[in-house]
């Protein structure tokens, strides 16, 4: 009997060797390719902070905050378009947030499994996926013109407030449905009522999932411009806006407003508006995941 | 007891924002209102209430630039929108706002449409002078002065694919072409001037680069040997002074887009008026908008050059001022 060795060509254990090496090189090769993606996507916002701050960091001082829209690119501010979105925002959450959580609870835990339930989860899922301009068109027919509100803070953020309905509903409904099915059947086994076992049990479980899709739905809304124009949002505003019926203007449309600007000063003036837009977000995010750990440890 | 210091340091700093404010409104005193001489009787510190301008983004920095001095003066909020001269004029006529600001006269049809919300009293004004710049890029040498005809066999649609169809002895090479999107001003007044203006059943092209920024088509030239495109005056001087302007002949010779050819018509068909509109019943009836509009005109010398448009001849002024005699006597 020739003794064939091992790891001579032919042999099982060869074979078995270049098939594990065959996989290792595919392996190491699929952890490049995913490493570099995620690297690339990082790469790439990097490359937009650097670019916004660089050239936005040097009108970040007092001024730029106080003061109201200006012709003059270095005595504009951002006064009046923070106060009008901190208006339109604050109101967009108060209406659309109960609306949506409450719309998800019933879905989830109330509603019969019937025909109307899936057209209403049909028109959910469609409705999350429509442009916002579609939202403006319905903001100032509805809105604006047949209600009457004119183009004011009230109108704005019940359009942004429908704007984001869909969504927050659908970001509420996951954060519901991951709840374990075992707390809620513990809870009714006990002799809760559904509401009880909603607000006792499943409310407090799914609440991190919920913020979560809120502070998306906000950032998202802190961002919209299209829509606001639309229904006629203005931009140069000079006064403090001290009710829901006051005219008003946003962070986006004023960066809008300068990056369409010929003067190169007022380029500088959107990036540093950009900076702020962009820390407000984060700041969101971070209350967010302030929120979630909190309630992560009460648990 | 950290709350209460948390307080007072937030009050002490908004007392301080707002102290900064209050000197930054008032400091850069930009002495546009030494000039001209409170004539006409209004006392604006005694103005309230709220007026809403809305239409061409073209004449809203000059609007803007209005509003924020006048609001330096009275306690009128104005407040000032860009959604486009027709935008503007359909939302001027259902009665949302009481200016309309646009970069053409506002059509008959517009004005049939106005009647029928019965609006039958409005009242046109002239405050400026726009031109248009034809551009092209630094590098080419050879389209340096066209004519009213060629630009309009360039911009046409089915026009001009390659320079050497505009005028024979170009290179034959294909052109790339930039205007500004068809909801502006600039793009309706090329059509009108250029292209209708020549040959009314042509139409503009549209397989070019649209863009509502001017930044985007100016980009866009810089970076295209064959490139020609147009864009605003106001555009031209702030960036536009890398690229490469074009004369134009409208039948009296090569004319540069300057503020003088601009100013005296010779740049011709490519300088349009700017106006607004607003209602004699406003004039008569609320004494806010009747002074916006006389701060308006009487401002418009030194801030119509600062946000860089062309100012409007004395007589022309003069002439927009006497429309507004009747109701400053009365009032």
């Amino acid at each position: 009997m020739t003794a064939v060795r091992p790891e001579a060509p032919g042999s099982d254990r060869y074979q078995g060797a270049r098939e594990r090496s065959r996989r290792n090189t595919l392996s190491a090769a699929s952890r490049w390719f995913f490493l570099t993606a995620a690297a690339l996507a990082l790469l790439v916002l990097a490359v937009l902070a650097y670019d916004t701050i660089s050239q936005g960091a040097g009108r970040l001082n007092l001024q730029f905050f106080t003061s109201y829209p200006s012709r003059f690119a270095d005595q504009a501010g951002l006064r009046s378009s923070l106060i009008g979105s901190g208006w339109v925002l604050a109101l967009t959450v108060v209406m659309a947030v109960p609306i949506a959580v409450g719309t998800a609870i019933w879905i989830e835990e109330f509603a019969p499994d019937n025909w109307f339930l899936t057209v209403i989860k049909l028109n959910l899922a469609n409705l999350a996926g429509v442009p916002s301009i579609i939202y403006g068109v319905l903001g100032l027919a509805v809105f604006v013109r047949f209600a009457g509100m004119g183009p004011s803070i009230l109108a704005g953020s019940l359009t942004l407030a429908l704007m984001i309905l869909p969504m927050t509903v659908i970001a509420a409904q996951e954060a519901i449905r991951q709840v374990p099915s075992g707390i809620r059947d513990g809870a009714l086994a006990l002799g809760a009522t559904r509401w009880q076992a909603v607000r006792g049990q499943i409310l407090p479980v799914a609440l991190p999932g919920i913020v979560t899709g809120v502070i998306l739905a906000i950032a998202r809304a802190a961002g919209e411009t299209a829509s606001l124009i639309m229904i006629g949002a203005f931009t140069f505003i000079a006064f403090d806006n001290s009710r829901i019926t006051d005219d008003f203007t946003t962070l986006p449309i004023q960066i809008y407003n300068w990056t369409t600007r010929p003067q190169e000063a007022f380029r500088a003036n959107a990036a540093a508006a950009i900076i702020v837009l962009m820390v407000i977000v984060l700041a969101f995010n971070l209350i967010a995941t302030i929120v979630r750990n909190r309630f992560r440890r009460f648990r | 007891m950290i709350r209460p210091m948390w307080f007072s340091t937030i009050a002490g700093l908004t007392a301080l924002a707002l102290v900064a404010c209050g000197g930054g409104g008032s400091a850069p005193a930009t002495s546009t209102g030494g000039g001209t001489p409170p004539a006409g009787g209004i006392d604006y510190s005694s103005l309230s209430g709220e007026i809403r301008v809305d239409g061409s983004s073209t004449v809203f920095p000059i609007s803007e630039a209005v509003a924020e001095e006048f609001s330096k003066l009275a306690k009128t909020r104005v407040n000032v929108a860009f959604s486009g001269t027709g935008g503007g004029f359909e939302k001027f006529c259902r009665g949302e706002t009481q200016i309309s600001n646009a970069s053409r006269p506002i059509r008959d049809s517009e004005l049939a449409h106005c009647a029928e919300q019965g609006l039958d009293d409005v009242l046109e004004l002239q405050i400026a002078i726009d031109a248009l710049t034809v551009m092209v890029n630094p590098e080419n040498e050879f389209a340096s002065c066209m004519t009213a005809q060629e630009l309009n066999a360039a911009f046409r649609a089915g026009g001009a694919t390659r320079w050497s169809e505009i005028r024979p002895g170009w290179p034959e090479e294909e052109i790339t072409f930039y205007y500004p999107g068809t909801d502006s001003g600039t793009f309706d007044y090329f059509n009108e001037a250029i292209i209708q203006g020549i040959d009314e059943t042509a139409n503009h092209r549209g397989d070019g680069t649209a863009s509502e920024d001017d930044n985007i088509l100016a980009q866009g030239i810089e970076n295209d040997r064959n490139a020609i495109g147009y864009f605003g005056f106001a555009y031209f001087q702030e960036a536009g002074q890398r690229l490469k302007a074009v004369a134009i002949d409208g039948g009296d010779g090569c004319v540069e887009p300057t503020f003088e050819s601009a100013l005296t018509g010779s740049y011709s068909p490519l300088s349009r008026p700017l106006f607004i509109y607003t209602r004699e019943s406003f004039l008569r009836d609320r004494p806010e908008v009747l002074g916006f509009v006389k701060f308006y005109l009487d401002e418009l010398d030194a801030l119509v050059t600062e946000v860089g448009y062309v100012t409007l001849p004395v007589d022309l002024l003069n002439q927009q001022r006497a429309k507004l005699e009747p109701y400053l006597g009365s009032g």
